[in-house]
């Protein structure tokens, strides 16, 4: 799992000692105060430094896709604890108790400015956003619907990676999801992914990193080894950005970053280039003989 | 002999030292003076030590076996490809950026078959665990893999995989040059490949870096190696910010063959000889080499959609989960 912040973190909480709760709140960033209600109506962006705090996945799916359009499945998908695992089902509890997700991954059907989609948002609150069978599950399920609807699949990812939890059957959902973004890639349906803080480990390591177009949120912490793991493997010897949505971009590893009041715009667009053709009207047939070429018409019209 | 690999073979080791004195002209003209029939009490001996190694390795810890897995003595691939195959031609380069060592790969004939092969190889001298980067391959490897398995769909020749990993390479090179994403290529593209695919863990399976390699129609493991989703020392700073507590996380990590086996995520355990592969690698290699022609063998008959389609359908079945009522 990777650290939050990674600059002005000693500075923030000596400022922010004497802030009463749900009035003003400090900046992650920045560590500056800001009134809860701006923050709100930045979309949770510092409204002075520009962090991006990171969202809910119904907070997410409320900027992103048109009011009321969003209808959720496979909420009734719940976690096992098929190792019986040191505390697991009750951290399970602990996340159902305090996280407004039912898993670390909400998917559903939505649209944006009318276009319809498949979409998926990643819960880092969630036990980390961490991928266990459940999530697996859900996106690939969520990436076969896009693939039979023929309509474009979304994902926002946030996670610290697999879930370690449900051992080897976590690192295996990277397997399934990969599998599943395979059969939509064949089946030429769009499919976009946009990174948010943080995505590492075996999240970015799968689906995350095997979308058509791949857009990130700036600031967010993108990598495949958390950053601290990195860091003492190099002596310190990295670059200010390693790890982040920028740097990703500087490697090819990004199509753009995307600020997020312009997200839910940029996905609409993207999504209208890729909308296919209105199906041309079928040509009056010039003959209405039942033919009899067996080379044509092998569903019996 | 072999040297001790562990704690517990300090008994095994005295034993075999006892039998071999026993066997010394010297002491066997000395137990002859003293009335004590040799052969007597060296079959004695040898029956104890066989008591005490199976009761030893067919019960190994998960921590036991972690350190079996690593071992430095445990064949690695190209030990068992020299013996497996009939001829070997190695292969180099991803055609984009490097030839990573972490990664072997080539041609090869089994039983007169050719195949493709791609493994993961670790190296025992110091020099050569640079070159190789211990078995952690950076993005180059795991391209370099695709790139053969692209090979092997091409002209229609099964893949066979070698998996041994502590993990891919996790350094400021791996993450410029996209690891994360020649990883999740390689899940998606090994999942799509139009021919048929046989992987085999020989020691670690260490977690994404493994995988990267291991999406195939038939994984087998042997008995004595791992696969697991984080290291037993990853796990345990995670958790309880204590490295050393290797021994609890891989318990509850549950990363021996014998459990994957349990969750339906292999197919078959391969037998090692007793006190593990490193004790009598051509043993090993013998089983192994069956084993991939049976498994090769039963899928030489499918076509090559329907094998495709089965493994998609076999990943599709990964993971348990509940399903509550509305």
């Amino acid at each position: 799992m990777t650290g939050r912040g990674w600059f002005g973190r000693q500075r923030r909480d000596r400022v922010a000692e004497n802030v009463p709760e749900g009035f003003a709140t400090k900046c992650a960033g920045c560590g500056q105060i800001i009134f809860a209600r701006d923050l709100e109506r930045s979309l949770k962006v510092c409204p002075k430094c520009g962090y991006h705090h990171r969202l809910t996945a119904i907070e997410r799916l409320e900027i992103t896709v048109d009011e009321d359009s969003f209808e959720e499945m496979d909420a009734n998908l719940v976690s096992r604890d098929p190792l019986d695992f040191p505390d697991y089902k009750d951290k399970l509890a602990r996340a159902n108790d305090t996280s407004t997700s039912s898993e670390a991954v909400v998917t559903g059907r939505a649209t944006i400015e009318g276009r319809p989609l498949i979409i998926g948002v990643a819960d880092f609150g969630f036990m980390g956003g961490s991928m266990g069978s459940v999530v697996g599950e859900k996106i690939a399920r969520a990436m076969e619907r896009g693939l039979r609807e023929r309509v474009p699949v979304i994902m926002f990812s946030a996670s610290g990676g697999a879930r370690m939890q449900e051992g080897l059957l976590s690192l295996m959902q990277m397997a399934k999801t990969s599998a599943a973004a395979g059969k939509l890639d064949r089946g030429g349906v769009p499919y976009v992914v946009v990174l948010t803080d943080p995505t590492t480990g075996g999240v970015y390591a799968s689906y995350a990193c095997l979308g058509d177009l791949i857009l990130a949120e700036p600031g967010a912490i993108v990598g495949f080894a958390g950053r601290r793991v990195g860091n003492q493997e190099l002596g310190g010897r990295l670059p200010d950005n390693f790890q982040t949505s920028e740097f990703q971009l500087e490697h090819g590893m990004v199509d753009r970053i995307v600020p997020r009041k312009e997200m839910r715009a940029a996905l609409s667009s993207l999504i209208s280039f890729f909308e296919e053709p209105p199906a041309p009207a079928p040509k009056p047939r010039r003959s209405t003989r039942k033919s009899g070429n067996p080379a044509e018409g092998v569903d019996g019209g | 002999m072999a040297d001790n690999a562990f704690d517990f073979e300090q008994v095994i080791a005295e034993l075999e030292g006892l039998i071999i004195q026993l066997r010394s002209p010297q002491r066997r003209a000395e137990a002859r003076d003293q009335g004590i029939d040799v052969d007597v009490e060296v079959a004695r001996l040898d029956a104890e030590l066989q008591r005490v190694m199976v009761q030893h390795y067919t019960n190994l810890s998960p921590w036991e076996k972690v350190q079996m897995a690593r071992y430095k003595d445990r064949p690695y691939a190209l030990d068992y490809i020299r013996s497996i195959f009939d001829e070997f031609m190695e292969l180099s380069g991803d055609r984009m950026a490097g030839n990573d060592e972490a990664v072997v790969g080539g041609l090869a004939r089994l039983d007169g078959e050719p195949v493709v092969v791609i493994a993961q190889q670790k190296a025992r001298d110091l020099k050569e665990r640079q070159r190789r980067n211990f078995g952690m391959a950076h993005a180059e490897g795991f391209r370099k893999a695709l790139r053969l398995a692209k090979l092997a769909e091409k002209f229609h020749k099964p893949l066979i995989s070698f998996v041994d990993t502590a993990g891919a390479a996790a350094d400021l090179k791996a993450e410029e040059h996209g690891v994360s994403e020649a990883i999740a290529r390689n899940l998606r593209e090994f999942a799509l490949l139009e021919t048929p695919v046989v992987c085999v863990v020989i020691g670690e399976g260490g977690s994404g870096g493994a995988l990267g390699v291991a999406v195939a129609d038939r994984v087998l493991m042997l008995e004595h190696s791992i696969y697991s989703v984080i290291s037993p020392e990853g796990c345990a700073a995670i958790l309880w910010h204590d490295k050393a507590k290797g021994a609890e996380a891989a318990e509850a990590l549950q990363l021996t063959a014998q459990n994957a086996k349990r969750f339906s995520l292999i197919d078959e355990v391969l037998p090692e000889p007793l006190g593990g592969a490193h004790r009598n690698p051509l043993e090993m290699a013998e089983t192994l080499k069956a084993a991939l022609i049976k498994h090769l063998g039963a899928l030489k008959p499918l076509e090559i959609q329907e094998i495709v389609e089965s493994r998609y359908k076999r990943m599709r079945c990964y993971g348990t989960w509940e399903e509550r009522q509305a």
